[in-house]
């Protein structure tokens, strides 16, 4: 395991991600910003995609919580 | 409150709907709305004054307020155009109710639009794109690119994804132009009972044939459960198949003439074809061709700025101004391929964004770069300021492009 590896194991994620599929339209402005962490589930909803249930780094999940048309996404820093 | 904060935040109100002079800007009648505040007062053809929101924030903060309504029987509900008249009439699906019978309505369709749905709908679109660009090659220009590529593209997916005969298009195209370019309430109306009277023809041969599209899927789920009834579907279908071809096909036509108009932003899409999604998304911004969301107050709503919209008040939300707010976008009135053009408001914002915004994506980006490969040298036949164009309290756009290559 590279040094980077490693660090990248012990830090965790820096945002963690809610989704109020309640409120959700299937606009799918998350997946389409974010397609990294976000995808659409079968009935149309957001959904994060495997292993992003703990938090992401990716900056686009900032921009995804953004687009989305009904603020159905809520960040956490952890 | 004081009288002051209510007053009009510009001195002479501007009419709304305005026509456009320059196909692609924002009508010349908004432009001393421009720098000069974000929330205005506008005229109607009747003579009302209404609320007209030209801001990016305060779209987004309004268009995602429960207390204003997008229901047509709502009292005070501005009709901005004659042909509008009778709109409460009907309730058109989605666009003309709130939630939570929107919510319901819009939930039984999002499967049938989401990203991955429309990934696998792309190389049909690529084969309907590309059947039209052989047929324009071997009849050679001049041709219109609205009759002969910008309405069938989106007119043939739409028809694919409902499961309604595309061999029946003149009859559909003409109705839904004069449902939505007629003069006159009584003559809007006859187009919309015409369609309606059409597309319940179809339900009724579905339910005895079931064929294979989302009207299908519509009647075996919903409207056997008794979710939606038979009434609700044809307004649906309605809903979706104007919706589905008048919006984009403008967008094609339009999009093309705008990049036409700037040969630099032109060249470098078709120098790296990787910029077209991009593009896409500026021109959508940038031309904004569903312009005025309508809307009105069910309740006061106190602005940050000072001054309340009142209940019953009409609020317009231009979208060609809004997404030109030099706070979001620098340089708001140039085409710029390359920038972010990231939270446009032209499919709206709020529970009825588009619906069908993805799939205009995937259809814009198609028949955009497809038409640049196949055509390098595509440019309009007449003089650019003799392309007819859309009055302004319809869908914006081209009636016709003539163009040859």
């Amino acid at each position: 395991m590279t040094e980077k590896a490693e660090e990248a194991e012990k830090t965790p994620p820096a945002l963690r991600i809610t989704i109020d599929t309640d409120i959700c339209i299937g606009s799918g402005q998350c997946a389409l910003t974010a397609p990294g962490v976000f995808t659409q589930d079968d009935d149309g909803l957001s959904a994060l995609l495997p292993g992003k249930e703990d938090g992401t780094d990716d900056p686009l999940a900032r921009e995804a919580a953004r687009a989305c048309p009904v603020q159905a996404i809520s960040l956490t820093e952890v | 409150m004081t009288e002051a904060a209510i007053r009009p935040l510009t001195p002479q109100t501007p009419p709304f709907p305005a026509d456009r002079t320059c196909p692609y800007h924002p009508p010349v009648d908004y432009e001393p709305l421009k720098n000069a505040g974000t929330m205005h007062r506008a005229t109607l053809y009747d003579g009302r004054e209404v609320w007209m929101v030209t801001g990016h924030a305060e779209a987004r903060a309004l268009l995602t307020d429960k207390r204003l309504s997008t229901d047509r029987r709502s009292p005070g509900f501005p009709v901005i155009a004659p042909r509008a008249e009778n709109q409460a009439e009907v309730v058109i699906p989605l666009l003309g109710v709130d939630d939570p019978l929107h919510a319901a309505q819009r939930r039984m369709l999002i499967p049938s639009f989401t990203l991955k749905r429309v990934a696998a709908m792309r190389p049909q679109i690529q084969r309907i794109v590309d059947g039209l660009l052989d047929t324009m090659a071997e009849q050679g220009g001049p041709t219109d690119l609205v009759a002969s590529f910008a309405l069938p593209v989106p007119s043939m997916v739409i028809c694919s994804l409902l499961g309604v005969p595309y061999d029946d298009h003149e009859f559909f195209e003409q109705c839904s132009r004069k449902l939505l370019t007629a003069e006159t309430a009584g003559e809007s109306k006859a187009a919309r009972l015409d369609l309606e009277d059409y597309l319940l023809d179809l339900v009724v041969k579905k339910e005895a044939e079931p064929g294979e599209g989302l009207l299908d899927e519509l009647i075996a789920d919903r409207l056997a459960a008794g979710e939606l009834d038979r009434h609700e579907l044809v307004l649906m279908a309605l809903l979706l198949l104007v919706a589905g071809h008048e919006t984009t096909s403008n967008m094609i036509a339009l999009g093309m003439y705008t990049l036409l108009e700037h040969p630099e932003e032109l060249e470098a899409l078709r120098a790296d074809p990787s910029l077209i999604p991009g593009a896409v998304e500026e021109l959508l911004r940038f031309l904004s061709i569903a312009d005025g969301m309508v809307r009105v107050a069910l309740e006061d709503i106190e602005l940050d700025g000072g001054g309340v919209i009142k209940t019953g008040e009409g609020v317009i939300l231009s979208t060609s101004m809004i997404n030109r707010d030099a706070g979001t976008y620098e340089d708001p009135d140039g085409l710029d391929v390359r920038r972010s053009a990231r939270h446009h408001v032209a499919f709206g914002f709020g529970v009825h964004q588009c619906l069908g915004q993805n799939l205009a994506r995937a259809e814009l980006e198609i028949a955009l770069t497809a038409l640049l490969t196949r055509f390098p040298t595509l440019r309009l036949a007449v003089p650019a300021d003799q392309v007819p164009l859309k009055p302004g309290d319809t869908l914006q756009g081209l009636f016709a492009m003539p163009v040859t290559w």
